[in-house]
């Protein structure tokens, strides 16, 4: 019970870093590696954030909800920057060029990473004490678990009415389904897009501070796995499907743990490969995705 | 004209600088240290690596991310061959390297078959998943040293047998694509529904590219083993695929020559920047990036460099 | 062409990178290697600022055989592939005569090959690992050895802590955990004590949870974390907010400036086996103390940075002895060396190359290791 406990902590984490993949390629068709790295870049803000406010030497929640906050703005800048400078060039040109444009971003981020903030693991501030918040059966659930399944609830909850309730969101919409038609429709393509990447990074920052208040050792390289296994869910939950992300990154996490706690914690990470492999290969348009046919 | 005598034609530039530049090497051992001799073995190496991946990535378009699966394959078995047979002489190294190619080749296949029907993004993520699951399968297998690494390999390969696999790896390639039947490769590139309407077996070209990209890709493995004399599956990450990735994109996607050039240059830069260590990964990021949004076909734009290209005309 | 001139770029830089290595032989160069980055940064720090306090005292006193001495230090980021390059550089570049590194076993068990190799002495502050001397007859190290360190916790949880359920948590990635666990499961059993848990992690891990769960499921009054000061102690703040209150034990892995400041409460209380303690009253300790936090602002030096001095101080001694820059007569000289007066304790080159030193018991309490009891070899 506590294994699923701590499973879907994880999975929640994947869960929000997952709907900024599913969310860029529902627009682009892009594979956005570099997101991972972006919510390395989170977790990075919220932990100078915290030291610079001064929140460091007086923990506190709100402290910390301000610091995640600012690490999503932060992020959000980041996410349209790099569009904007890396992939909106290349929009015309073959698939693998942004592609590999998107693995090169996700070089210099981790290496630009190391060499500004050192490659050393840092370690995060303790803005709020870890304590027990209740017990469910014989598993303790702490008050930061409870933090992270309410904050990436009400978030989902949140991009779920946006995409869904308002005029942007329809757009957004409408970008996935066809980009061309859309632009002809008379919706800024360009625009929507950068929003996408904002959103998306966002929710990779929320999740990159609350992971650094959790499992405090913090790195440049940390978005590395994280990202692909985010990036699995999504694929599992069927890539351009939001609700799919969700339940892929849960699963994700769930599986994780069990595969660590029953089988071996080395095969922790090769459960993302191996649940890809058999997605691809089974139904490579995943749980919730439509299958479709290529028109010759 | 004949056809052996159209072969060599065509062949004569590509061959006259492998000789020269064996000779040159060969003179070159004499009188560098052994600093600079490692890193000549390494461009040799690093030349088989990209060369290989070009096959799969860029003259049959499947783009491929997993390439340091094969070399981590490889790598291993030709290094479990040496230390469990306890050969230790020169004399072992062809066979090592063999075991080594194969194994990877047999990996090859097994990740080209399955993939058969995915493309574009979701084959390169099917590539980088096989990639880790063989990283990681080897990280847990004792036997070969597991998470603390194989060490203690004989040290078997130097100047003279890196330069004669890569030499034989670029002609190889160059027959195996520059022939009639090798225009497929470059079809299944360029549409592949199209090629397939036009009668071209792409399955098995398909096949053909990741076995033979894999089998290379094995022996450069083998060579780096018995190089180094350690190894580790942290060499053998994604970072590692990536790095020859750019090695075949800064050349042209498709050029062998270009591909050979860039893994000269790439596997030089890293040591020029050394005074710069921290930098050194983001330059080469930049330098990713850079060529991307400027020059995306890269240094050789796909062409190969023959007396033609003085004049500015395709090869091909 | 732009191809031509790409070769030519190519062909200047090695010139000039040909011509820019000028060496100079009126000095005297040793090599370093250790993780001055990366998961085990401290370690690799430490050591390096006992070995430079150690040069400073050399150079001072006039150098080694009339010659300055130089120091070259590389960085090896942690990693056990990238000490290979590092001793490779080290020998073949830079051309030192001798090596000091590395305080992780895996890392010097890695480069040692090479160094073995190349006949080039290689003397290793901290590694405990046995196999590490056992590459050849040119490893050193100045260090007991696990065996010995594995077996005496094993002890002391018996016959100090009185434990009767004993909890194994080993990090799989590195021969030094791996091994420390083995000598430790022996004597565990030999003592007739059960172990009721074994779990493992890799270094490199954030996540512990799943293993510290089951572990507690077993109702431990001791687990035995082997590993280094990062994971281990993350791993005790895990534990505390799973609920798992047992006592943890460790080996001189966990001894670093960053485990209180990573682990906070967690770690109090935490016994572990390392190769000094600050609190030791010999004059060689108390001068020691006076002159590292001379150099280094007041730091209190740690056992690594106490390691890299003596091994600084012996490997000059050896060459003083040796009279030469000779790798074989350095090799020889290191072999004979007997009671050498370090600052961890008298040390005398056993036929295997180690160590013969005493090993002390220490325990966390309000946020610094205090010392417990000093055990000597072969007790």
């Amino acid at each position: 019970m506590q294994q699923l406990v701590n499973g879907l902590a994880w999975g929640s984490i994947y869960a929000l870093i997952a709907l900024g993949y599913t969310m860029v390629y529902g627009v682009l068709r892009l594979i956005n590696f570099a997101h991972g790295d972006v919510y390395m870049v989170g977790a990075m803000a919220a932990f100078y954030l915290a030291h610079w406010l001064g929140f460091a030497t007086a923990p506190s929640l709100p402290g910390f909800i301000i610091v995640m906050v600012l690490s999503m703005i932060v992020c959000a800048l980041l996410g349209a920057l790099i569009e904007r400078a890396a992939y909106r060039p290349l929009r015309r040109q073959p698939r693998w060029a942004m592609l590999t444009t998107a693995i090169g971003i996700s070089m210099l981020l981790e290496y630009g990473g190391q060499a500004l903030f050192g490659a050393d693991p840092k370690f995060f501030p303790q803005l709020i004490e870890s304590a027990p918040a209740f017990r469910i059966a014989d598993a303790v659930v702490t008050n930061i678990d409870l933090l992270i399944f309410t904050v990436s609830l009400l978030l989902m909850l949140g991009l779920r009415w946006f995409v869904y309730r308002t005029r942007t969101g329809m757009a957004l919409r409408a970008v996935s389904v066809n980009y061309d038609a859309a632009a002809l429709m008379g919706i800024n393509v360009d625009t929507i897009i950068a929003l996408t990447f904002m959103i998306g990074s966002a929710l990779a920052a929320a999740a990159g501070a609350m992971v650094g208040l959790r499992n405090p050792k913090i790195d440049p390289l940390m978005g590395l796995m994280p990202g692909i296994k985010a990036f699995v869910a999504a694929v599992l939950g069927g890539i351009g499907n939001f609700p799919g992300a969700v339940a892929g990154g849960l699963l994700m996490g769930v599986c994780e743990t069990l595969v660590a706690a029953y089988i071996s914690s080395t095969y922790r990470d090769a459960v993302a490969f191996v649940i890809l492999i058999a997605v691809l290969l089974v139904r490579p348009a995943g749980l919730f995705g439509t299958v479709s046919v290529e028109k010759v | 004209m004949s056809g052996a005598a159209y072969v060599a034609r065509r062949n004569a530039p590509l061959l006259v600088a492998l000789v020269a530049l064996g000779l040159l090497g060969l003179g070159l051992t004499r009188w560098l240290n052994g600093y600079y001799l490692q890193i000549v073995v390494l461009i040799g190496i690093n030349v088989i690596l990209a060369a290989s991946l070009n096959l799969i990535n860029g003259i049959t378009g499947q783009f491929s991310l997993g390439h340091a699966g094969f070399l981590a394959i490889g790598a291993y078995s030709s290094a479990a061959t040496t230390l469990f047979i306890g050969l230790s002489s020169t004399a072992a190294l062809p066979l090592a390297l063999l075991v080594g190619g194969c194994a990877a080749a047999l990996a090859g296949l097994a990740v080209g078959i399955p993939t058969l029907r995915l493309r574009g993004d979701y084959l390169a993520i099917a590539t980088l998943g096989f990639g880790e699951i063989i990283r990681v399968v080897i990280l847990n297998t004792d036997a070969v040293g597991g998470a603390r690494g194989l060490g203690g390999i004989p040290i078997l390969a130097g100047f003279g047998s890196v330069y004669i696999c890569a030499a034989l790896c670029l002609v190889m390639l160059w027959r195996l694509v520059y022939s009639q039947r090798g225009t497929a490769f470059f079809a299944i590139r360029e549409d592949e529904v199209a090629a397939a309407a036009m009668g071209i077996d792409t399955t098995r070209y398909k096949i053909l590219a990741f076995t033979v990209g894999a089998f290379w890709a094995g022996v450069a493995g083998g060579l780096l083993a018995h190089f180094i004399g350690y190894l580790h599956t942290n060499s053998f990450t994604f970072l590692r695929s990536v790095e020859i990735v750019v090695m075949v994109v800064l050349g042209g996607l498709g050029s062998l020559t270009g591909c050979a050039l860039a893994a000269a240059i790439l596997t030089i830069l890293p040591e020029l920047l050394r005074f710069g260590a921290e930098y050194r990964m983001v330059i080469y990021a930049l330098l990713l990036i850079a060529i991307m949004l400027t020059r995306p076909s890269g240094l050789m734009g796909g062409r190969e460099l023959s007396w033609r290209s003085w004049s500015s005309t395709p090869a091909r | 062409m732009k191809a031509f001139s790409i070769r030519a770029l190519v062909a200047l830089c090695l010139a000039a990178a040909l011509a820019a290595c000028a060496k100079s032989t009126d000095e005297i160069r040793i090599g370093e290697f250790g993780s001055l980055t990366g998961g085990t940064a401290t370690f690799g720090i430490s050591t390096h600022e006992g070995v430079m306090l150690a040069l400073d005292e050399i150079n001072g006193a006039g150098g080694l055989l009339g010659k300055k001495v130089t120091v070259i230090t590389e960085d090896n980021q942690s990693k056990p592939e990238e000490s290979v390059t590092a001793v490779l550089k080290l020998i073949k570049q830079n051309e030192v005569s001798a090596v000091i590194g590395e305080v992780a076993s895996s890392r010097s068990l890695a480069a040692a090959p090479q160094c073995q190799a190349n006949g080039i002495p290689m003397l290793s502050p901290a590694s405990t690992n046995p196999k590490v001397t056992e590459v050849g007859d040119y490893i050193f190290r100045a260090c007991f050895i696990d065996p010995f360190q594995g077996s005496t916790m094993a002890r002391f949880a018996v016959n100090h802590l009185h434990a009767k359920r004993v909890a194994i948590l080993t990090d799989t990635k590195n021969d030094y955990s791996v091994g420390l666990t083995e000598f430790f499961k022996n004597t565990i059993k030999q003592l007739g004590v059960e172990i009721v848990a074994e779990e493992s992690y890799s270094e490199g891990d954030i996540e512990f949870k799943a293993q510290l769960t089951a572990i507690k499921a077993t109702n431990p009054d001791v687990v035995y974390t082997p590993g280094y000061y990062t994971e281990c102690a993350l791993i005790a703040r895990q534990a505390r907010e799973l609920g798992l209150e047992a006592v943890f034990l460790g080996g001189d892995g966990w001894d670093s400036p960053k485990t209180v400041e990573i682990g906070g409460k967690a770690v109090e209380g935490t016994y572990i086996t390392n190769h000094y303690s600050p609190e030791d009253q010999r004059p060689e300790v108390q001068k020691f103390l006076t002159d590292y936090r001379a150099k280094y602002n007041g730091k209190t030096p740690d056992a690594m940075a106490v390691l890299g001095y003596d091994a600084m101080q012996m490997m000059a001694d050896a060459i003083r002895r040796a009279g030469s820059t000779d790798g074989a007569k350095i090799r020889d000289a290191l072999a004979t060396t007997y009671n050498f007066p370090g600052v961890s304790g008298r040390i005398t080159m056993d036929p295997k190359r180690n160590a013969k030193k005493d090993i002390v018991v220490l325990q966390i309490r309000n946020g610094q290791f205090h010392f417990v009891e000093s055990i000597p070899p072969d007790a």
